[in-house]
């Protein structure tokens, strides 16, 4: 037992709490991939189908809208890819951030027995949707073969834009959660917030129907707004972003994840306090 | 760290810890009440001792037993060592990996099988991938599930994942091995096994700290016993002399 000779833990001399939790969640990058695991296997684990849900389930709400939307916004060429590509986008984003305020506030229960890094649990939500939204990438390129849109090489550039997009949905999930565990009534305000942000973001319809005098600061104080933007580019218009939008989606998305990271590692110490 | 060059075989060190919860009646649970508190200045509340000035010195070895009535601070204690909870005032320091054993169900997904339950739960106390892939095997004839541990954890009886639990958590010879009443699941012939096992642990310096309400248990098992009420330390020592003087006090 060589270990125990050194001290694994001192009250007295802890560094940064940010820098801890970033040398916590590595040591323990083992526990993140088994609970991403844990949650693709179990999600669907009595249904038919299984897996296959992930990529039915964005499908069938661009179906809907298709039908419901199209005559009203017939002007969008190709709005199949169009609905589809921001809808990926967003659900990733509305539900794991969801899943990160539920498992800091709810699924406590194991933080108040055993110790482990704070952040393993927003941290695998993260990878649960990462994994979720490649295998709904599917079905939008069938969409995209079928409509006939044409493949382009920006679209080698979406594994950048689902780090920006993961960054920022970590951050954000993190802030909310800090702030959910002191107020519950956070995460249930949150699910209002989300709906009202969806409308706000241009998902099911073309960014020009809201009129330029709102559009601008609508959109440019919206930091969705960018990140679905960027994320649409390669997919959807078959560019590369230009190097003003995606300054703004990195420079939003890096500092949202610094903030939260250090605000929640700050606080996480008190967390076992308000059981 | 003076201490430790006085005493090379502590390997869990409290100092004067006081952990002080907030009574639950006292907690703002709005932005509305928290705002109006704000103005009136009335952000104050009541709070709670859980543990008040407790310094105890566990030794490298120990089978170290703690007893006291309910509320008296034992698991808050728990969770200081096994660093759940974090005290404000006082100082722990920890030499050693701390394996809680507590009821594992929160750790178990009911739709995995025993085998995938084994992996989250060794990641969830730290260990790689690799390390359990070593030891699977010993966990799973330990637990004495044979064709059911490829089977989903809900077709397992309560005894079944109280043995899963107990041989995935001890298998990987705990520096520090937390018990907090988990001897009482069981038939008796696997609380047999789990105490030769203790024992065996205990021989090869690992260090266990056992709470428990069963006297008779802690007398059987433990070296030491600390008595704990109101959240501070009554007395320690050996255990038929505090089991005594607390079955006196109560």
């Amino acid at each position: 037992m060589k270990t125990s000779e050194t001290v694994v833990y001192d009250s007295a001399k802890r560094g940064s709490a940010a820098l801890e939790e970033l040398r916590g969640i590595f040591q323990y990058r083992d526990l993140v991939f088994q609970l991403v695991r844990r949650d693709i296997v179990t999600r669907y684990k009595r249904s038919v189908l299984g897996i296959a849900w992930t990529m039915l389930q964005p499908l069938g709400m661009m179906v809907i809208l298709t039908l419901v939307f199209s005559t009203l916004f017939s002007s969008v060429r190709g709005y199949p890819t169009y609905i589809l590509s921001g809808l990926i986008a967003w659900t990733f984003f509305s539900q794991t951030t969801t899943a990160i305020i539920n498992h800091t506030v709810w699924g406590g229960e194991l933080f108040r027995r055993i110790y482990l890094p704070r952040t393993s649990f927003a941290v695998s939500s993260v990878g649960t949707g990462l994994v979720n939204m490649a295998l709904s990438l599917v079905p939008l390129l069938v969409i995209m073969l079928l409509t006939g849109t044409t493949f382009h090489w920006s679209m080698l550039f979406v594994p950048f834009v689902l780090i920006l997009l993961a960054a920022f949905t970590l951050g954000l999930g993190l802030i909310i959660s800090t702030l959910a565990v002191f107020f519950p009534d956070v995460s249930e305000m949150y699910q209002i917030i989300l709906l009202a942000w969806m409308y706000l973001t241009p998902i099911i319809y073309p960014e020009e129907i809201i009129p330029k005098a709102y559009s601008y600061w609508l959109f440019n104080l919206n930091p969705m707004y960018h990140l679905v933007k960027i994320f649409r580019m390669p997919l959807y218009n078959g560019i590369l972003p230009d190097w003003k939008t995606l300054l703004i989606g990195s420079v939003i998305s890096l500092l949202t994840l610094i903030i939260g990271w250090f605000v929640y590692s700050r606080k996480a110490d008190e967390f076992a306090y308000y059981a | 760290m003076l201490e430790t060059t006085n005493k090379p075989d502590t390997v869990i060190h409290l100092e004067n810890i006081s952990v002080r919860y907030r009574l639950p009646g006292e907690r703002i649970q709005t932005f509305k009440e928290y705002a109006i508190r704000f103005v009136q200045r009335r952000i104050q509340f009541k709070e709670f001792h859980a543990l008040r000035d407790v310094s105890l010195d566990i030794t490298k070895g120990d089978l170290f037993g703690i007893i006291g009535p309910n509320g008296a601070g034992k698991s808050t204690l728990l969770k200081v060592i096994s660093r759940v909870l974090i005290p404000k005032d006082g100082r722990v320091w920890i030499r050693g990996k701390v394996s809680p054993l507590l009821e594992l169900s929160a750790g178990f997904h009911p739709e995995l099988t025993g085998r995938e339950n084994i992996y989250i739960n060794g990641t969830l106390l730290g260990h790689s991938r690799g390390e359990i892939e070593e030891h699977i095997d010993d966990v799973i004839e330990f637990a004495e599930l044979g064709a059911f541990i490829d089977a989903p954890l809900r077709t397992y009886s309560s005894g079944m994942v109280a043995r899963l639990g107990f041989a995935a958590s001890t298998t990987w010879k705990p520096e520090i091995l937390i018990l907090d009443e988990v001897l009482s699941v069981g038939d008796e012939a696997f609380q047999r096994k789990c105490k030769v096992r203790m024992e065996s642990f205990r021989a090869e310096g690992t260090t266990t700290i056992f709470v428990s309400h069963s006297m008779d248990t802690v007398l059987a098992l433990c070296n030491r016993v600390a008595w704990l009420d109101h959240g501070t330390v009554q007395a320690v020592g050996p255990p038929s002399e505090i089991i005594e003087a607390y079955r006196q006090a109560q």
